[in-house]
């Protein structure tokens, strides 16, 4: 069938195309990434702060790491969104890409710009904050890594229908907290469990729910997507 | 008209029943409740607040589907529909919260508990507040309408992760709840006789019953008024 190939071929095309297109506008005005690297640095000065030299148990610990990753990402991963909208490029990009194509692209860019931010968030915050030790690695990457990876995609749908109301960043963090509350409790929970040493199979469940979580949020939004991008 | 007298009837009989009935130790007829150690007299609470509860789950999936159908055929009365089963949905929402709060405190010890379920209802309550401040920050209807629903289908596939999965697999203080002597699972079979059960369901029947009243009542008077709107 290469009718049906060419277009795959063709759709895996723009959507690579979307992506690079938000990745060097990113790059020329690095708006999104410095406002997200300064983000994580003041929270975390903020943290130490009034820490004060104390140090918390890990329950606390595993929590505040999230907390700050989810604020940190409701601050950037909106922009790839809300600039089109700004720069009146969205008809454009209506034009030249299918809905699913856009959404992919984006989800894509929100992806590595979700992935950097909580890296950078884990160096930093094991580095400077004392007694935050994880035991089994392996549990701590997984749970980094789907966290991240769900809250990247549920921001983006989330970010795809704030761009189109009328205020763009006050309601952000307002209709996307109990959409990933799912995510978050489930990601502050094995983070706990990697940093108390639990084994592979005991954090299966959380697991379980972090990847059905991403398939459900993914499939719905590129369901849905259409009806917000297009006018 | 008749079917609302007989609901009006209905649900003063569920309220006698409720409050009236006897609690005793041994129930030997339908007219009287068992004693269930730890709850006494504070086991009535199950008359009205479960009721609350399940409405606010079934206008949080009233409002899903109008929103679907609103998105397949465009038609802005399916989102005033929405938007009716939404608000009503809210009120339940807050009612069920509201109610167990209280008896929390006097059962539990305190008002709030972060037990599974209590997250689950927060959770619903926090939907309802971002849906209607989404609303409000659009102001063209179509516009409005479409990105509402989406949210709505948005949060409806990801809710039930709270409101069926978590209070069934977590330990909690709910029944029901995982680690429950009586089992985890549906609560129909928890500690009930026979007239405790008749009454349950003839009053989650009423409510619903009252919850379709509502909310028929409610969309006529948007309807109304979106009529008048866009002829003055």
């Amino acid at each position: 069938m290469p009718v049906v190939e060419r277009s795959a071929r063709r759709w895996l095309r723009s959507t690579v195309a979307v992506f690079l297109k938000d990745w060097r506008s990113e790059l020329r005005t690095r708006y999104a990434i410095s406002a997200l690297g300064m983000f994580v640095v003041t929270t975390l000065s903020m943290i130490m702060f009034s820490l004060a030299g104390e140090t918390p148990s890990l329950e606390v610990l595993a929590g505040m790491l999230w907390v700050v990753i989810f604020f940190a990402a409701m601050s950037g991963l909106s922009r790839t969104f809300v600039t089109e909208e700004e720069r009146g490029t969205s008809m454009t990009l209506q034009l030249q890409a299918p809905p699913s194509a856009v959404y992919f692209g984006k989800l894509l860019f929100n992806l590595v710009l979700g992935a950097g931010l909580t890296l950078l968030t884990v160096v930093l915050y094991a580095v400077f904050i004392t007694g935050f030790v994880v035991t089994s690695y392996g549990v701590f990457a997984a749970a980094i890594v789907l966290g991240s990876i769900g809250l990247s995609a549920a921001s983006t749908i989330i970010a795809a229908i704030i761009a189109r109301a009328n205020t763009k960043g006050t309601l952000y963090p307002v209709l996307s907290f109990p959409i990933l509350l799912p995510v978050l409790m489930t990601a502050i929970r094995a983070t706990r469990m990697a940093c108390e040493g639990t084994t592979w199979t005991d954090a299966g469940g959380e697991f379980q729910v972090l990847i059905s979580y991403i398939v459900v949020v993914v499939t719905a939004s590129y369901m849905l997507f259409e009806y917000i991008w297009k006018d | 008209m008749v079917w609302r007298i007989l609901l009006g009837i209905l649900l003063t009989l569920v309220i006698i029943a409720a409050f009236a009935f006897p609690i005793v130790p041994a129930p030997t007829s339908l007219f009287e409740f068992p004693l269930i150690p730890g709850l006494e007299e504070k086991a009535r609470i199950i008359f009205f607040h479960v009721p609350t509860a399940w409405l606010s789950v079934m206008a949080f999936f009233t409002g899903m589907f109008y929103g679907i159908r609103y998105l397949r055929k465009r038609d802005i009365r399916d989102d005033l529909r929405s938007s009716a089963a939404a608000g009503l949905g809210l009120m339940f929402c807050i009612l069920a919260t509201v109610t167990g709060m209280i008896w929390a405190k006097f059962n539990w010890g305190s008002f709030w508990n972060w037990d599974p379920r209590e997250t689950s209802i927060f959770v619903l309550l926090l939907i309802y507040g971002a849906y209607f401040a989404l609303r409000s920050a659009v102001e063209v209807e179509e516009k409005r309408a479409t990105l509402s629903a989406v949210y709505s289908i948005i949060a409806a596939v990801t809710v039930p992760f709270f409101v069926f999965i978590m209070p069934r697999i977590m330990t909690g203080l709910h029944p029901g709840a995982a680690g429950d002597p009586e089992g985890a699972g549906p609560v129909i079979e928890f500690k009930m006789s026979g007239g405790m059960r008749m009454v349950f369901f003839t009053s989650l029947f009423a409510f619903t019953l009252l919850y379709i009243w509502m909310f028929t009542l409610r969309v006529r008077a948007a309807l109304l008024e979106y009529h008048h709107q866009s002829k003055g």
